[in-house]
């Protein structure tokens, strides 16, 4: 399994308040791992940093040989590396499969002259989005609210439209923040089985904040903690699940 | 029976009507004062209304196969719909509506085609301007600058001799590339501080007009423009210097000015027309859905690929580009141009068009267009408080109804039913 993403020491800052603190990270291909933590931990900061939208203080960022600080968040996106938001992002007034179909921008034919004429090649170009989106909305299971607007859906269906509109930008890593945050158990175990999915037969790697333990042991490869900011533990769920330090600070409740 | 075969079968009979009216109903007649309009005889109307109710009673007790043809089309085709140029019924109504507005001046006063014009321009402007702030989202002041950019841009090749129909794209290039160049370095900027940029950048333009004397004649503007031609023949009484050919020579009528001034109505209306298939075409593009999930979530737009920089410029540009256009025509139509026609307020009266019509709804955009240029006509008398009936108005409208006269209904991108 070759390295996809290594970060070392990053750490960032706001005014005072160090929120990220060294914190090391490895994805290998085809991984799912998680990142847990307390509230207010510094979790949701290091995927702000890894995905371009904050610029971190200090610390490397190695995509594939490639340093990706201080570039743009939309070029890193191009990359392979996309991620799902704490608080849904959708687009809400627009349907459930023009969701996807701006996800797909940049796979489009987004010639001026071919859309205006609305030439072959153009309609061909939207014909193979639209069946794209079609894929995803089966994997999901939100085929038949395709033509419904997303700000419409179910919170649980929101958050799958979400991940579908990651997935069809074709990405090699896929990063979930608390991604069953307000599920319920059936939908979690739902998702349980969908980002297997993704993991074992759409070949991404999975990057996942989330604080359901049950689900992050059942299928997280390997698990960091961090508490206040500074990297706590990680290994596999069955070392995290042992540590004396993480028992200590965090999952007493184990 | 059901209401459905009822409706059906009136609006058949009606369009009928709307459809053999103007081929039986009324006639044209050449005089001497231009065309003439002459009702039908009697006789011939009675076949109109004879027809009518066979279009009636035909439809009601032998529905049209339409919707089984439909549903077997829809059986063997489960794939997936791409939205069509326009609805149906739309279509017709469009149609309908474009030929109203053809045969129109050909009825009416000199008078009231001038102002017909005017308000075309209007809505060209209009629908520009809600490419960037309906549509993008972006809320742009200095809007005038473009149309002053285009008009400028005409005025002064035709000056070295260049024909309207070359000049009208080179505008429009004009100030796409104004557009660019500005949009640039302020389009990361977000609500509030756009606006105050762009309207900056709406008076720079206008200063640079008025002082850039030698290029453009300063306060003075720029006089004696060439109007357009319709392939090289000249509206004018006599013909110009190493002209063509006037018009009514060259048809071997009696001058008229009237014909001018049709002319230059058709070549508005010809142009507006343009500009809706551009925007629809636009809006069933990747960018026109870019647009809109810009303006929805930037954050997320970022964060699947695509560049919001890059996305508020294409409609920043775009929407200057039809600015330019329309000051292109203006400069044509006015034959005249100085800074003055290009004040803020200018700006204002557009984006107030835009508000008032409802952001991103370009039927609505049209009809407030008409008003905002229309009303003040009829209500000349009120004159001195046209400035304070309009900030009257668009008070009102913030309080009854903020999202426009006719909201924004978007052609939706559909995934196909199974059947
Ligand atoms: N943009 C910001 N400006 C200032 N402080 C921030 C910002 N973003 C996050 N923080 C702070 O960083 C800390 C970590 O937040 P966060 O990464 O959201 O935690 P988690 O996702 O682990 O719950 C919190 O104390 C939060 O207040
Ligand atoms: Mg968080």
């Amino acid at each position: 399994m070759s390295l996809l993403l290594d970060v070392t020491g990053l750490t960032m800052r706001f005014g005072g308040l160090l929120a990220v603190d060294k914190v090391a990270l490895r994805l290998h291909e085809k991984e799912v791992v998680s990142v847990i933590g307390p509230n207010g931990a510094g979790k949701t900061t290091v995927f702000n940093c890894l995905t371009g939208f904050y610029q971190p203080t200090s610390g490397q960022i190695v995509y594939r040989g490639e340093h990706l600080e201080g570039m743009k968040g939309h070029l890193i996106a191009r990359k392979g590396i996309v991620r799902t938001f704490q608080h849904v992002r959708l687009f809400k007034d627009m349907t459930v499969v023009e969701n996807l179909l701006v996800a797909q921008h940049r796979h489009l034919d987004t010639n001026f002259f071919s859309g205006l004429l609305n030439t072959k090649r153009f309609r061909k170009s939207e014909r193979s989005a639209l069946e794209f989106a079609k894929y995803w909305l089966d994997k999901v299971g939100l085929t038949e609210f395709a033509n419904r607007k997303a700000g419409n859906l179910a919170y649980g269906q929101q958050r799958r439209l979400e991940i579908a509109r990651c997935m069809v930008t074709r990405p090699e890593i896929l990063m979930l923040d608390e991604p069953a945050a307000g599920l319920n158990p059936r939908e979690t175990e739902d998702l349980d089985r969908l980002i297997l999915e993704l993991r074992d037969q759409e070949d991404v790697s999975i990057l996942l904040i989330e604080h359901d333990m049950k689900l992050v042991m059942g299928i997280s490869d390997r698990i960091y903690v961090v508490n206040q900011g500074c990297p706590l533990a990680d290994g596999t769920p069955e070392q995290v699940r042992n540590n004396p330090e993480v028992i200590k600070a965090y999952l007493g409740e184990f | 029976m059901s209401k459905q075969v009822i409706v059906n079968a009136l609006i058949s009979a009606v369009t009928f009507l709307v459809l053999a009216g103007w081929l039986l109903g009324i006639s044209m007649q050449a005089e001497p004062g231009g065309v003439q309009l002459v009702f039908a005889e009697p006789s011939h109307l009675h076949w109109l209304w004879g027809g009518m109710a066979a279009v009636f009673f035909g439809q009601l007790f032998f529905p049209s196969q339409v919707d089984k043809l439909r549903h077997v089309a829809q059986a063997k085709k489960q794939r997936f719909k791409l939205p069509a140029m326009d609805r149906k019924g739309s279509n017709l109504v469009a149609c309908f509506v474009l030929a109203g507005a053809i045969i129109w001046p050909f009825m009416v006063s000199r008078g009231s085609v001038d102002l017909a014009t005017l308000t075309l321009i209007y809505v060209m402007l209009g629908l520009g301007l809600n490419v960037v702030v309906g549509l993008a989202g972006l809320l742009d002041l200095g809007y005038v600058g473009f149309y002053a950019v285009g008009a400028y841009s005409y005025a002064l090749l035709a000056a070295e001799g260049w024909g309207f129909w070359t000049c009208l794209p080179i505008a429009g290039a004009m100030a796409a590339l104004f557009g660019f160049l500005l949009g640039f370095p302020v389009l990361r900027l977000r609500g509030d501080y756009l606006a105050i940029v762009t309207l900056g950048f709406g008076e720079i333009i206008r200063l640079l007009l008025n002082n850039l004397t030698e290029l453009t004649g300063g306060p003075n503007g720029i006089s004696g423009i060439a109007k357009p031609t319709l392939f090289g023949l000249e509206f004018n009484r006599k013909l110009k210097d190493g002209g063509f050919d006037t018009f009514h020579n060259f048809f071997d009528i009696s001058y008229n000015s009237q014909y001018k001034v049709i002319f230059l109505y058709l070549m508005a209306l010809l142009l507006v027309v343009l500009t809706i298939i551009v925007i629809n075409r636009l809006l069933r593009m990747p960018i026109g859905r870019a647009w809109e999930a810009l303006r929805e979530d930037e954050i997320a737009c970022r964060s699947l690929g695509l560049s919001p920089t890059v996305v508020k410029l294409s409609a920043f540009t775009i929407g200057a580009a039809f600015a330019g256009f329309a000051g292109s025509f203006f400069a044509a139509r006015q034959g005249f141009i100085s800074p003055e026609s290009f004040t803020f307020i200018e700006s204002a009266i557009i984006l107030a068009i835009v508000v008032l019509g409802g952001m991103g709804s370009q039927i609505g955009v049209i009809l407030a267009a008409i008003m905002m240029t229309v009303l003040p006509e009829l209500a000349r008398e009120f004159n001195e408080y046209r400035m304070l009936m309009f900030g009257l108005m668009m008070v009102f409208m913030m309080i009854w109804r903020p999202q426009g006269l006719l909201p924004m209904s978007r052609p939706h991108m559909q995934l196909k039913q199974e059947a």
